[in-house]
């Protein structure tokens, strides 16, 4: 009975965060589109709804009425597969994130750790879109695409080992705790070498610009999404952005104090406690979705090559200096 | 039921997996009540810039990608060693501290090996 009652509960919960996370997701579209637009002397959509409001749902009324057009030299099977790995994997990983105090779906010892391994089975689902499309595009976009995944990866995990190194734990809440006495409240002040690798690798893991060479329309078409349309690439479509809320959340909470306030802050104005915890964390989150969007508007696109070269020769040996050096500080100073 | 162990905190993960999952199958599902279906050959072909598709489309790729992957395993394996003892810093003291150096020494190696062969370019 009681277990019934907890599955009850977690149900509700998971279902009030899936439906919040796509309305996020649909609007982080119109938030992209609106930033870039006016970052390029544009207006961005307009014409659907009042200022354009309406435009994301839109855009997934026209792809659900979309044919889904399935090459006849395809692997079925796979082909329908892919997509699902993705989405269902982006989508888990939602499960361990702290929203607010005690407020995620899960609350495991090993959250960050969950977070990796579910973002490494998305990869599965990427090589698996791009081998059973059967098209060169697909094939060469998904490899390239698998192995920038891979490569930041690394760096990604050696430079949060900084932080775990900081907070004594994997756990996501108790990183948000370890980080309240911090200088300004935050472990991207200490960690600012760690943060830097974090925040790069974050922008490659998500496909982003500068890093979108899977989509590198002017080589490979449309990479791994190439033989992919209607509902189905809306999916990966969908998977990419919350993965982008994803990495925009696990920065908020591993560097920048997630729902949190600065100890010195609570302790000055002690009535901004009572500002709910998530709006704290939806702020810092959102202030990472603009960088992502930013950074978008304004640098070019790296090489291939480049890209494996900053992943591999730069970040990696950074990262782990930089976690050698935490350890030093952390045994011999503090 | 004795001797069945449910691991609860897990529980939820599973349901989001769930849920995850069948959100992803329902939309699809959905979608194949609602869109049109108006398949012909050349519609069917594969993306070639237009052209009739030439050739084997699995084709040969770089060896590189193959040692990228190894690479992986290699560093993905080592930030596993590392966040345990990231996570209990404070109780392993000094030699905890040196196994580590020790380890990254080892690795360090085969990372200059790789590099200098070129296996990062």
């Amino acid at each position: 009975m009681e277990l019934l009652l907890t599955i009850g509960k977690s149900v509700l919960f998971v279902a009030v965060v899936f439906a919040v996370t796509l309305l996020h997701v649909a609007y982080a579209t119109y938030f992209e589109r609106k930033v870039i637009g006016r970052m390029q002397g544009r207006i961005g959509p307009v014409e659907v709804g009042f200022r354009g409001l309406l435009q994301p749902f839109a855009d997934m009324v026209k792809s659900l009425f979309k044919e889904d057009i399935i090459p006849n030299e395809a692997d079925r099977p796979l082909f329908f597969l892919a997509p699902v790995i993705v989405v269902a994997s982006v989508m888990t990983s939602l499960a361990v994130i702290p929203f607010f105090n005690n407020g995620s779906i899960a609350n495991l010892n090993v959250g960050v750790l969950f977070i990796f391994a579910m973002a490494s089975l998305a990869v599965y689902g990427i090589i698996v879109a791009g081998w059973s499309s059967n098209s060169k595009y697909a094939f060469l976009g998904g490899v390239r695409s698998a192995a920038q995944v891979i490569s930041y990866e690394i760096a990604m995990g050696i430079s949060l080992a900084g932080v775990f190194l900081m907070a004594g734990s994997l756990n996501l809440s108790d990183i948000v705790l370890a980080q309240r006495e911090q200088p300004m409240g935050m472990f991207a002040v200490v960690q600012v070498v760690g943060f830097v690798v974090f925040v790069i690798s974050a922008f490659a893991e998500t496909n982003r610009t500068p890093f979108d060479l899977p989509e590198a329309e002017t080589e490979l078409v449309a990479g791994y999404l190439t033989e992919y349309s209607g509902f189905r690439y809306a999916l990966f479509f969908l998977a990419e952005y919350i993965s982008m809320y994803i990495m925009a959340a696990l920065v908020a909470l591993c560097y920048l104090g997630g729902w949190a306030l600065p100890g010195f802050l609570t302790r000055a104005l002690p009535f901004l406690e009572l500002v709910p915890g998530i709006v704290w964390f939806l702020l810092k989150v959102y202030a990472f979705m603009f960088f992502y969007f930013w950074v978008r508007a304004t640098l070019p696109r790296y090489r291939f090559d480049q890209l494996m070269a900053i992943g591999w020769k730069i970040l990696i040996p950074v990262a782990v200096l930089n976690m050698v050096i935490t350890a030093g500080v952390k045994r011999w100073l503090m | 039921m004795p001797g069945t162990y449910i691991p609860v905190n897990y529980l939820p993960v599973f349901i989001t997996l769930v849920l995850g999952t069948l959100f992803a199958v329902g939309v699809l599902v959905l979608g194949e009540f609602l869109r049109p279906r108006r398949p012909y050959d050349e519609k069917l072909s594969i993306y070639e810039s237009g052209n009739v598709p030439v050739g084997e489309p699995r084709t040969r790729f770089t060896v590189r990608f193959y040692v990228i992957g190894m690479l992986f395993v290699v560093f993905d394996v080592e930030a596993v060693f590392l966040y345990p003892w990231a996570v209990s810093f404070g109780a392993i003291g000094l030699l905890g501290f040196w196994s580590m150096l020790f380890f990254l020494a080892i690795i360090l190696v085969g990372y200059l090996y790789d590099w200098k062969k070129g296996a990062l370019e």
